[in-house]
């Protein structure tokens, strides 16, 4: 059983709402990203999730942008993030999912790719601007290899697509939960998004987990509230990082708001 | 042979590599497309704003004085820098933004580079009284700031996009975002043969009105089909709209003229089949610039409009069967072009086209005096005035 699997199920027992935050490699450099990874984990985070910068990233708001931008400036490569992921194995066990654009994946070679993750010890790969209909070379591959392919469903989807993506997405399913980019929103999450969520539930028993635009731990606990297995956090978490770049600070406050989250979820779920 | 296949695939090429939020929307468009394809009402309207508001058929002009200082082949211009808003571009942003009224959107956005299609767009969004908004790299809003305030005077908002680039790619990443966030009211009026299908395959047809008008004329003019064709490349929509009635007579020599810019180095240039690679960028399979890690490099061309790191899949998948030839001319050409073509036939083209005149200028005189080349002008050079200026070191 794949580690993402497993996590979900052990959550499950515990009537546990995942807290999976998301953060760029090599934002500022890539020690800091590991550390922040080890330390996510201790804080309570169960699966992270791995960008690796795209210099057009046509999914992603301001924040991610500047992200990738500053983790370019050291020509962060996926093999770099491979290597991140390889260093990180080897004390923790803590489920990995790499982020990124297709083309990265392309460009490095999809059989290469697959089992160089799969032996660096990455678990599942998201990639937004793959949609499951050209992604026929990729599933097999990433299959054979054990690596998760999660696909994406939005608010727009069609009742055949939900069919399609839940059938086809492994380890979980990612909910983006407004029609939009990424980026932290103010006030209350979209009140559709409950609906969003039994009619996926309704159409698979894989774990759907959610994300984009939710930025504080009420929201969390909101999304947590109404029946996610996940809850995924990005640009929040990486203007923490962002706003302290070059300090000392950048862990602890970066780490102490996953763990802000984690609460979050928690309190959610136990609504 | 019909391409692209069901998937918007051509060959390896193409596809519809978009987030999933989009994935409906693409759905819908295309089923709309194919549906006023076939609509009469559609398609006589088309023709009628065509004919009425565009100014079609453009002239295919014998170019005497440029065809006797060459010595060589019967040159013919294509006069697209006579449509209204002076490009072809309005034959793409008017077609779409009819679709998108008759799909009841209410709002359009675009991506520009040059400004033509920005304008095209603009223009064709206030005679059907849309909303529109349009995405412009800073460095073009820099060198074209005549068509930005054209913009403004038709009541468009223009949104400078200060990433990356800062150029036509970065214009159109803030437009896809645009149309993934407001895609319930929005139609994204792309403004080249490229992106998700069908993108491509709707662009080429609104544009192939080019071809089918050159064909007709050129058998009035010479009783015989053209012995080679020219058309620069960023994108590829000119060139598409021009080459695609042609496709199968095997006799039409086609040439795609790509921006050499400074010269095939790295960074310097846009000629993506001279110095680029198969990737996925912005929605599409094919040749594209990018460095050992696949990211997109920074491209240069003097010409804003070809200033692009991707060409249309379609372009990708005849160069590969060999049906069209890609070469590519340099700043440096592209301008010696643009002064000869002003200074012997009283056209002064823009930048973009220049390059398949730079290129004209190479072939005509290797063809004997028999042989008829046809040069697509996609666009008029007054936008590129104030620019050709500064190179030249003229104050205004």
């Amino acid at each position: 059983m794949s580690r993402i699997k497993n996590t979900f199920n052990r959550l499950k027992k515990k009537n546990e709402t995942a807290l999976i935050p998301y953060i760029m490699a090599g934002d500022p450099d890539l020690a800091t990203t590991k550390t922040l990874i080890l330390e996510m984990e201790k804080a309570g985070c169960d699966i992270i999730e791995i960008g690796a910068p795209f210099s057009d990233p046509l999914a992603d708001g301001p924040t991610i942008q500047k992200a990738a931008i500053r983790s370019l400036k050291n020509h962060t490569s996926i093999a770099d993030v491979l290597g991140l992921v390889a260093d990180v194995r080897t004390t923790s066990k803590i489920p990995l999912i790499l982020m990124t654009y297709y083309n990265l994946i392309f460009h490095y070679g999809e059989e290469r790719f697959v089992n160089d993750a799969a032996s660096a010890g990455l678990d599942g790969v998201i990639l937004p601007d793959l949609p499951p209909e050209e992604a026929t070379v990729l599933i097999p591959l990433a299959k054979k290899a054990g690596l998760d392919t999660i696909f994406l469903l939005a608010p727009t989807s069609t009742e055949d697509r939900i069919k399609l993506v839940c059938r086809v997405s492994q380890g979980f399913v990612y909910y983006v939960s407004l029609t939009g980019v990424t980026g932290a929103r103010a006030g209350a999450v979209q009140s559709s998004i409950e609906e969003s969520l039994k009619k996926i539930k309704a159409a698979t028993d894989k774990p759907v987990a959610v994300g984009f635009g939710i930025s504080t731990p009420a929201q969390a606990a909101q999304i947590a509230h109404w029946g996610a297995d996940g809850v995924i956090v990005g640009s929040a978490l990486v203007k923490v990082i962002e706003e302290h770049v070059g300090t000392p600070e950048l862990l602890v406050r970066a780490v102490e708001f996953a763990r802000t989250l984690k609460q979050g979820v928690l309190a959610g779920h136990g609504n | 042979m019909s391409m692209p296949d069901k998937k918007g695939h051509y060959g390896i090429y193409g596809g519809k590599f978009a987030p999933e939020t989009l994935m409906p929307a693409l759905a819908e468009l295309e089923a709309a497309y194919l549906a006023a394809k076939k609509d009469k009402e559609f398609t006589a309207e088309l023709e009628f704003y065509n004919r009425e508001f565009i100014g079609r058929p453009t002239p295919l002009y014998f170019a005497r004085r440029l065809t006797d200082h060459l010595g060589g082949a019967k040159i013919y211009l294509k006069r697209e820098d006579l449509c209204h808003t002076g490009a072809h571009k309005i034959n793409n942003s008017l077609a779409q933004v009819l679709l998108a009224k008759r799909m009841g959107k209410t709002r359009v956005v675009a991506e520009t580079g040059a400004g033509q299609h920005g304008v095209a767009t603009a223009t064709a969004a206030a005679m059907f009284g849309l909303d529109c908004e349009v995405y412009m790299g800073t460095d073009d809003v820099a060198r074209q700031s005549l068509n930005v305030f054209r913009m403004k005077l038709l009541g468009t908002v223009v949104r400078p996009v200060d990433l990356g680039s800062k150029t036509l790619k970065d214009a159109i990443n803030e437009a896809m975002r645009d149309w993934i966030t407001n895609v319930a009211n929005t139609h994204y009026v792309l403004g080249t043969v490229f992106g998700p299908h069908p993108f491509p395959m709707m662009v080429r047809d609104f544009q192939s009105v080019i071809g089918r008008e050159a064909k007709k004329q050129i058998m009035k003019f010479e009783g015989k089909l053209p012995d080679a064709m020219i058309a620069c490349v960023g994108g590829g929509s000119n060139a598409m709209g021009l080459f695609y009635e042609f496709l199968e007579e095997p006799s039409v020599k086609m040439y795609g003229v790509e921006a050499g810019g400074l010269g095939i180095e790295r960074g310097k240039h846009a000629a993506r089949f001279a110095g680029g690679s198969l990737g996925v960028l912005q929605g599409s399979k094919t040749f594209i610039l990018q460095d050992e890690d696949g990211q997109i490099e920074l491209t240069h061309s003097v010409s804003a409009g070809l200033d692009y790191a991707a060409v249309g899949p379609e372009h990708a998948f005849y160069h590969d069967s060999g049906r069209i030839e890609y070469t590519y001319a340099v700043d440096e050409e592209a301008m010696e072009a643009f002064d000869l073509l002003s200074r012997l036939e009283g056209i002064i083209p823009a930048l973009e086209s220049a390059h398949a005149v730079a290129y004209c200028l190479k072939l005509a005189p290797t063809l004997g005096k028999d042989k008829v080349v046809v040069v697509n002008l996609s666009g008029r050079g007054d936008k590129d005035v104030m620019q050709v200026a500064k190179i030249k070191g003229v104050e205004l």
